[in-house]
């Protein structure tokens, strides 16, 4: 009986916990990419440097807010520096969509021009990042590192198997249950919310019943960068800030998107966790998990690990085709122009 | 004509320049990365220009080209093949066979087991291949680490394998294609976009294969040392009657060599390419890419056109990449970067002029000699600017920051292209 407690701990240590903090993660990051999809119909390859850019913004400032002894007691002092990530980001999608995309709107461009357009962006604002904080590694995270420690848990419930839940794990989880019921509330309540939802079903019909198609475009981009930057600044606690990760976080956040069907924002929370998940169970080394459930001469000799860790990539990939062949929709059915 | 000839007049007139200024062996090396990213650009060429398809995947061919460089060239190592060759091989056999068995047991269930049945196939399968392949990977990883660990190549010359790599880069195209060309445009961008970092993430991990993230270096050449060269008599009396320094002069001689290669391998793409242009195939393919809706209702098989297309691009651009590590003479996986070998292609493209194979040529030349020279040309900025700045943290991290100013003028050029001058430098011919 303990081993078996034994074997679920360790996988919720292991496996769950982390696996939820970077569904979530990944979930705001989708949700950004989706919401520009619904309503500008574009991938916008420049989502992950956007995160970057936010999160290089608030990371500036929570280290002027060290300086000069601000804190946030056992919080993380980067939530305080948060809302002027979040500012910073919101102004430069708006002068990159006024000063690029604006003009490709108007001619009615292709879809294929907006994506080479978001390249460009994509080149500037990872060379801006790089330019101003630097190529390397950053960490940021202060205050209390655990809300739950592995060893007080092991002495608490008397078990082998320690379960840890460290701040940026339950922070990230509980944001992200704010921001995602904030953001229902606003497009299924408000009047603003609903145009976008108009304006993202029919286009035509939208602008015929008087919506304005300019403040669409604006608050998508606003809530886009609010979004972007709060899954950037979560990403960096919980693992560490630098430019090229968050660069190739681009591909399990197209994942999810796609995967739960894209411009659909339901679908971009189901696609996040899945992704996530996946790729954590397939890339845990299940030996330790195994020997507490199994007699002790059966035990296994390798790690039994399905995939080594480098191929997280490859999980998100392939689960990515399997959608694309089976369901091309995704799991909820999104837009497929 | 004449603007065109004036531009490459142009590009030629700045490599000069740089030779006058700098020195003739850096010229002489950025004209040789300006031939290999030409080639490049013509390959992404003939997939965007001549039929639309957007594929960010090309780090991954370019790596599958220095893969093939690496497996053709390097002598192979007996005793890996003697421990575990066998063992590869049976794993290899034991993945046909479940790829075999997947297709069959697609084919004969039906119903709603079938995906189930599949999936228990492939999973068995799977397995299968793991018990076999760990044990393989491992002795051969054991023999010799700091030397080999690996099976080595064939021990052919280095230049087969730029055949070799545009085979593999086209396997790899077509295994996609099949996947994902059915799709919308931008599920195809994503989808190889997924499948480049796949490839980077299999070249690193499996030493087994070529050394992994420990590299590959000291590649044969198919050009003479420059030590050889230096002590060999026709050389120096070459030199003597140059009047030039031997050592300058091997290194300037070596590099020539190369950039004769490469300079042939150049004309003999770009003559076919443009032989393909304006054959009717390439009409059909940019009647295809005009209006997808009319060429099929004219029966072009559109998608059978699209994996053509899709494996010659990519081969070319694989070519690229055998010629590339060639150049290097090392195969490092760590170094391949998106913005660097795929995105950068992309600039070169779409500045040049898409579905102007010229525009192409002259797009790889240009990029690449910004691309380089905009990393001196950054930092002397940087030392301008702050020079007024008293010596700080801020004038050493602005002093550092400079290099990375050319991903931002990179950016500014792709977007301002793209605005004021779409069909960019040498635009395609249309009508006739």
């Amino acid at each position: 009986m303990t081993d078996i407690l034994n074997a679920l701990v360790l996988f919720a240590n292991f496996v769950f916990v982390p696996g939820l903090a970077y569904g979530a993660q990944l979930a705001l990051g989708a949700l950004g990419v989706t919401l520009i999809f619904g309503i500008l119909r574009f991938s916008n390859f420049a989502h992950g440097d956007t995160m970057a850019f936010g999160t290089m913004v608030t990371i500036l400032v929570t280290w002027w807010f060290q300086s000069m002894g601000i804190s946030f007691g056992p919080l993380p002092t980067a939530l305080l520096a948060l809302p002027f990530g979040i500012l910073a980001t919101i102004g430069i999608v708006l002068i990159f969509d006024k000063s690029v995309y604006k003009f490709y709107r108007t001619q009615k461009s292709p879809p294929i021009i907006f994506v080479m357009a978001s390249v460009g962006v994509m080149f500037v604002m990872n060379g801006i990042v790089r330019f101003i904080i630097g190529p390397d590694d950053q960490r940021f995270a202060d205050g209390e590192r655990f809300i739950i420690r592995a060893r007080d848990f092991e002495d608490w419930t008397g078990l082998s198997e320690g379960l840890a839940l460290r701040t940026s794990q339950g922070l990230t989880i509980v944001i992200a249950v704010i921001v995602v019921a904030a953001l229902f509330w606003f497009l299924q309540k408000s009047r603003t919310g609903k145009a976008m939802r108009a304006y993202s079903d029919n286009e035509d019909l939208a602008l015929l019943s008087g919506i304005n198609p300019d403040r669409i475009v604006m608050v998508t981009w606003i809530l886009a960068a609010a979004l972007a930057t709060i899954a950037g600044v979560l990403y960096g606690l919980d693992k560490s800030f630098k430019p090229f990760t968050y660069f190739q976080l681009l591909l399990p956040i197209f994942a999810a998107a796609i995967v739960g069907g894209i411009g659909n924002p339901v679908g971009a929370i189901a696609g996040g966790f899945v992704i996530a998940f996946s790729e954590v169970t397939i890339t845990y080394a299940y030996k330790k998990f195994l020997t507490y459930l199994v007699p002790e001469s059966w035990a296994p000799e390798g790690l039994v690990q399905l995939l080594s860790t480098d191929y997280k990539f490859a999980v998100s990939f392939v689960i990515l085709v399997l959608v694309l062949l089976i369901r091309p929709t995704g799991i909820f059915r999104g837009k497929v122009i | 004509m004449m603007r065109n000839l004036a531009l490459f007049g142009a590009m030629f007139a700045a490599l000069a320049l740089v030779g006058f200024t700098q020195s003739w062996s850096v010229s002489l090396a950025i004209l040789n990365l300006c031939l290999i990213s030409a080639i490049m650009a013509l390959g992404v060429n003939i997939q965007w220009g001549y039929a639309g398809l957007f594929n960010v995947g090309i780090m991954g061919f370019t790596a599958l080209g220095g893969l093939a460089a690496v497996l053709v060239s390097q002598p192979p190592v007996i005793e890996a093949w003697k421990a575990g060759g066998a063992g590869i091989g049976l794993s290899l056999l034991a993945l046909l066979g479940t790829v075999a068995a997947a297709v069959f047991v697609r084919r004969r269930v039906a119903g709603r087991w079938r995906n189930l049945a599949v999936l228990l196939t492939v999973v068995v399968g799977y397995f299968l291949i793991r018990s076999v392949f760990d044990p393989a990977t491992d002795v051969i990883e054991a023999t010799d680490p700091a030397k080999s660990g690996y099976l080595g190549g064939m021990g052919l010359p280095i230049i087969f394998s730029w055949i070799v790599g545009g085979l593999f880069a086209g396997a790899a195209a077509w295994l996609i294609g099949k996947i994902a060309l059915g799709l919308r445009a931008d599920y195809l961008a994503i989808a190889t976009l997924g499948i480049s970092e796949i490839v980077i993430a299999i070249i690193k991990n499996e030493d087994w294969l070529a050394r992994g993230v420990k590299n590959v270096s000291g590649l044969s050449r198919p050009v003479p040392l420059e030590i050889n060269l230096q002590q060999s008599e026709w050389f120096l009396s070459l030199a003597n009657t140059l009047g030039a320094d031997p050592i300058t002069f091997s290194s300037i001689y070596v590099r020539l060599s190369y950039a004769l290669l490469f300079a042939v391998v150049l004309l003999a793409i770009l003559w076919l390419s443009e032989r393909a242009l304006k054959s009717p195939w390439g009409r059909m393919m940019r009647a295809i890419r005009d209006n997808r809706d009319a060429a099929e209702a004219m029966g072009k098989d559109v998608t059978r056109r699209h994996l053509q297309v899709f494996v010659l691009g990519s081969a070319v651009v694989g070519i690229a990449g055998a010629m590339l590590t060639t150049l290097d003479g090392q195969f490092t996986p760590g170094t391949y970067n998106p913005l660097r070998y795929t995105f950068l292609i992309w600039v070169m493209v779409i500045v040049g002029g898409s579905g102007n194979n010229w525009g192409s040529v002259l797009g790889g030349f240009l990029i690449w000699f910004v691309w380089v020279e905009a990393e001196p040309a950054g930092r002397w900025l940087m030392e301008t600017l702050s020079g007024g700045l008293s010596d700080g943290p801020l004038k050493a991290h602005l002093l550092d920051a400079g290099p990375h100013m050319r991903l931002v003028v990179m950016g500014l050029i792709l977007l301002l292209v793209l605005r004021f001058s779409p069909r960019g430098l040498i635009p395609e011919k249309t009508g006739r």
